[in-house]
């Protein structure tokens, strides 16, 4: 790993402080002091609930599973708010201006099926077995084996994926306040840290609500003043078509019959299988992140309700999200009025401004980065490298934050701040309290010290909070070199989510699956995935074979891994079963579909009803596809 | 949130509120004074004063449906 890491870095150099304060780049915006105010009004808002809610948050119940007294709508927003960080706002804004509306799968296919899924079939195992976590789950289900290694892979992912929100919410601070990114990143790091270590979960849901709320007050504007501006949906299909020579960007399935066909390079086979169930139903069903907020409910129907209720909010979010991405795509301007185009993180960092003389560091890098891995005009690359005044370059995940200065004076830019802030702080939050529990419970616990005091894993959760911060500020760095935010998520997911699924899919709907095999499934699941990502970092041909077209971009080679991955694990679940001896079935009682009797819950008028919510979620779902084929 | 305490609703109200008040003060003062961004596009549409106004308004809501000691 260490050759991911900044040369910098890995020669143990530590900027200076004044380094850490310089401007990198020259921002684009100036905060006023009206805006100053509504950013620190929110700052002093989630520290002020986190120390509210200590007083909440002794036992161990109380700080790693909030109590368990959570309504219906809190959990479901939370639910959903959880996954609503700063990277996915920017990182699918992104996402949204290279890939067109087919970054919309991950918001409807890619969510909308698992969400429902995991409310009306699978909750009721989670909730009945009375589990912390989901490697808890896999202790029961499979044994001590298969839970630590579930339990060291999410940690592992978790610190990565807190340490991606620390690099969104980094660039945030360099594109619109031109602060240097390890300035940035510390300064953020230590803020979640406060609070999410103070008040425990329901420290973390109560904010997740509240930004929740803040993401749409601050980020609604962007798509209504774009739309306005381009003329409407139809102004804007215009204009892309004229701008892009194609309407491959406004539709979700129409041109992915073959890969050379959509923006994405990928196929519907890739998208429905790899994307739709895989990693859709892994991430939505196993991971403990998003789990853990329904967990937190005060009964069995509440628990199911969550994420149905969060399902209808999911499907709004891409409003916010992928409409600003393509409206960037007419829209941004550089400051000459010409057409400004985003190129990935990798050609910003290698067109990177040297600090003594204001030049391009290394030009060859520069033009060599340009040239082969953006569609800057000749004329526009030949001004970069001369250094023209307002010729500097921004990435894919600028999309947002460019947006929203291009529409937002004073006050109204702090909100939008504030928003992105939001928006870190609950994916960077979630992830925290996600690794404090699984780590608390399924690794510490079991392995470490088995007959502490119950104030001793409160304490034990305090401290994992701190130092998984630590750890994921280093990650921070490593992300730096990825060609796009949301294609380095991918991979994470499809390294480990993806044999996650296999194995607790096996394990709740197969009585026969054996521990054996189960964690023997998990391990080959997750070497093999790293293994496919190993051999195409190694050899670019094997993308021919791993995602099944020599030009598939890294977004689809991640479908496709995590579909094998998974396949893999299922396989080998299935024929180490066959050999090895079966638990009994009196055993399976409450983790297995099939010999677990559900808990009868008392009748409800059909507005209050989870699966008539469930069928308007499929009726809308559906329509939206139609609409958008 | 379920249980005893203030709930999460309100104090969402009053960030709405407060939120609401500063970005409508601001709105009216620069629609008045005509001092708008150089930067900022479709200032035309005074965005501050309207959308200050829906934030205040749905704060109003909140605070009051949801203030501590009310009865459910």
């Amino acid at each position: 790993m260490l050759g991911l890491v900044p040369a910098s870095i890995a020669a143990g150099s530590v900027p200076s402080l004044p380094s850490l304060l310089a401007f990198s780049v020259a921002p684009m915006a100036h905060l006023r002091p009206l805006d100053i105010a509504v950013i620190a009004i929110y700052f002093g808002m989630v520290i002020w609930i986190g120390f509210y809610l200590k007083g909440r948050s002794n036992t161990s119940e109380e700080f790693f599973m909030a109590g368990r007294e959570m309504t219906a709508w809190i959990a479901g927003l939370s639910f959903v708010s959880a996954n609503l960080g700063s990277l996915e706002l920017m990182g699918w804004a992104g996402a949204a201006y290279q890939y067109g509306i087919l970054a919309t799968h991950w918001y409807w296919v890619g969510a909308i099926p698992a969400m429902l899924f995991l409310g009306l079939v699978m909750m009721p195992f989670y909730y009945v077995s009375k589990t912390h976590s989901v490697p808890g789950y896999l202790n029961l289900r499979y044994g001590e084996h298969a839970r630590v290694l579930a339990a060291v892979s999410f940690g592992l992912e978790m610190i990565l994926m807190s340490g991606v929100n620390m690099f969104a919410m980094a660039v945030v601070m360099k594109v619109v306040l031109g602060w240097n990114l390890t300035f940035s990143i510390l300064v953020s790091a230590f803020a979640v840290t406060a609070y999410v270590a103070l008040g425990g979960l329901r420290s973390a849901i109560f904010n997740e609500v509240l930004q929740f709320v803040l993401i749409w007050g601050g980020a609604l504007l962007v798509p209504i003043l774009g739309l306005i501006q381009a003329g409407g949906p139809a102004g804007l299909k215009a204009k892309i078509i004229a701008n892009m020579h194609s309407d491959s960007y406004f539709h979700l399935w129409r041109d992915t019959g073959h890969f050379s066909a959509n923006p994405m390079g990928t196929h519907w086979s890739g998208i429905v299988f790899g994307l739709g169930f895989v990693i859709s139903f892994g991430y939505w069903t196993t991971d403990f992140l998003v789990v853990q907020r329904v967990l937190a409910a005060h009964n069995l129907r509440a628990a199911r309700m969550a994420p149905i209720i969060g399902s209808f909010f999911k499907m709004a979010v891409p409003f916010i999200v992928i409409l600003p991405g393509l409206l960037g795509l007419v829209l941004l301007q550089n400051p000459d009025k010409s057409p400004m185009k985003l190129v990935g993180e990798d050609v910003v960092k290698s067109c990177s401004v040297s600090a003594s003389d204001d030049k391009i560091a290394d030009p060859g890098a520069c033009a060599t980065a340009m040239s082969s891995k953006s569609n800057l005009s000749t004329a526009y690359q030949a001004k970069v490298l001369t250094g023209a005044p307002g010729t500097e370059l921004h990435s894919y995940n600028d999309a947002l934050p460019l947006m929203l200065v291009r529409y937002c004076g004073p006050g109204l830019l702090g909100l939008g701040i504030t928003a992105l802030i939001a928006g870190f702080m609950s994916g960077m939050a979630g992830n925290i309290s996600a690794f404090s529990t699984v780590w608390t419970y399924d690794i510490y616990k079991p392995l470490i010290n088995k007959k502490g005091s119950d104030s001793h894993y409160v304490m034990v959760g305090r401290m994992s909070i701190v130092i998984g911060v630590l750890i994921s500020i280093g990650a921070g760095y490593i992300v730096q070199n990825a060609h796009g935010i949301m294609d380095y998520v991918q991979a994470l997911f499809s390294f480990f989510i993806a044999p996650l699924l296999g194995a607790i899919l096996m394990g709740m709907f197969w009585k026969r699956a054996t521990a054996p095999a189960g964690f023997l499934g998990l391990l080959v699941g997750i070497t093999s995935s790293i293994s496919m990502f190993v051999w195409v970092k190694l050899d670019h041909a094997a993308l021919a074979v791993v995602a099944l077209y020599p030009d598939a971009t890294d977004m689809a080679a991640n479908l496709y891994r995590a579909l094998w991955a998974f396949c893999a694990t299922v396989t080998v679940i299935f024929l180490v079963s066959l050999v090895t001896k079966p638990r009994p079935v009196a055993e399976l009682e409450g983790l297995v579909y099939g010999v677990t009797p559900l808990p009868k819950e008392p009748p409800v008028p059909f507005y209050r009803n989870e699966y008539m919510w469930a069928i308007l979620v499929v009726i809308i779902f559906a329509a939206l596809n139609i609409l958008f084929w | 949130m379920h249980g005893s305490g203030i709930p999460i609703w309100f104090f969402i109200g009053v960030l709405l509120v407060i939120y609401g008040a500063m970005i409508l003060g601001y709105g009216l003062y620069e629609w008045q004074t005509a001092s708008y961004p150089l930067s900022v596009e479709l200032t035309n549409l005074h965005t501050p004063v309207w959308w200050g106004a829906v934030l205040g308004a749905l704060g109003v809501f909140y605070v009051i449906k949801f203030r501590p000691g009310r009865a459910k």
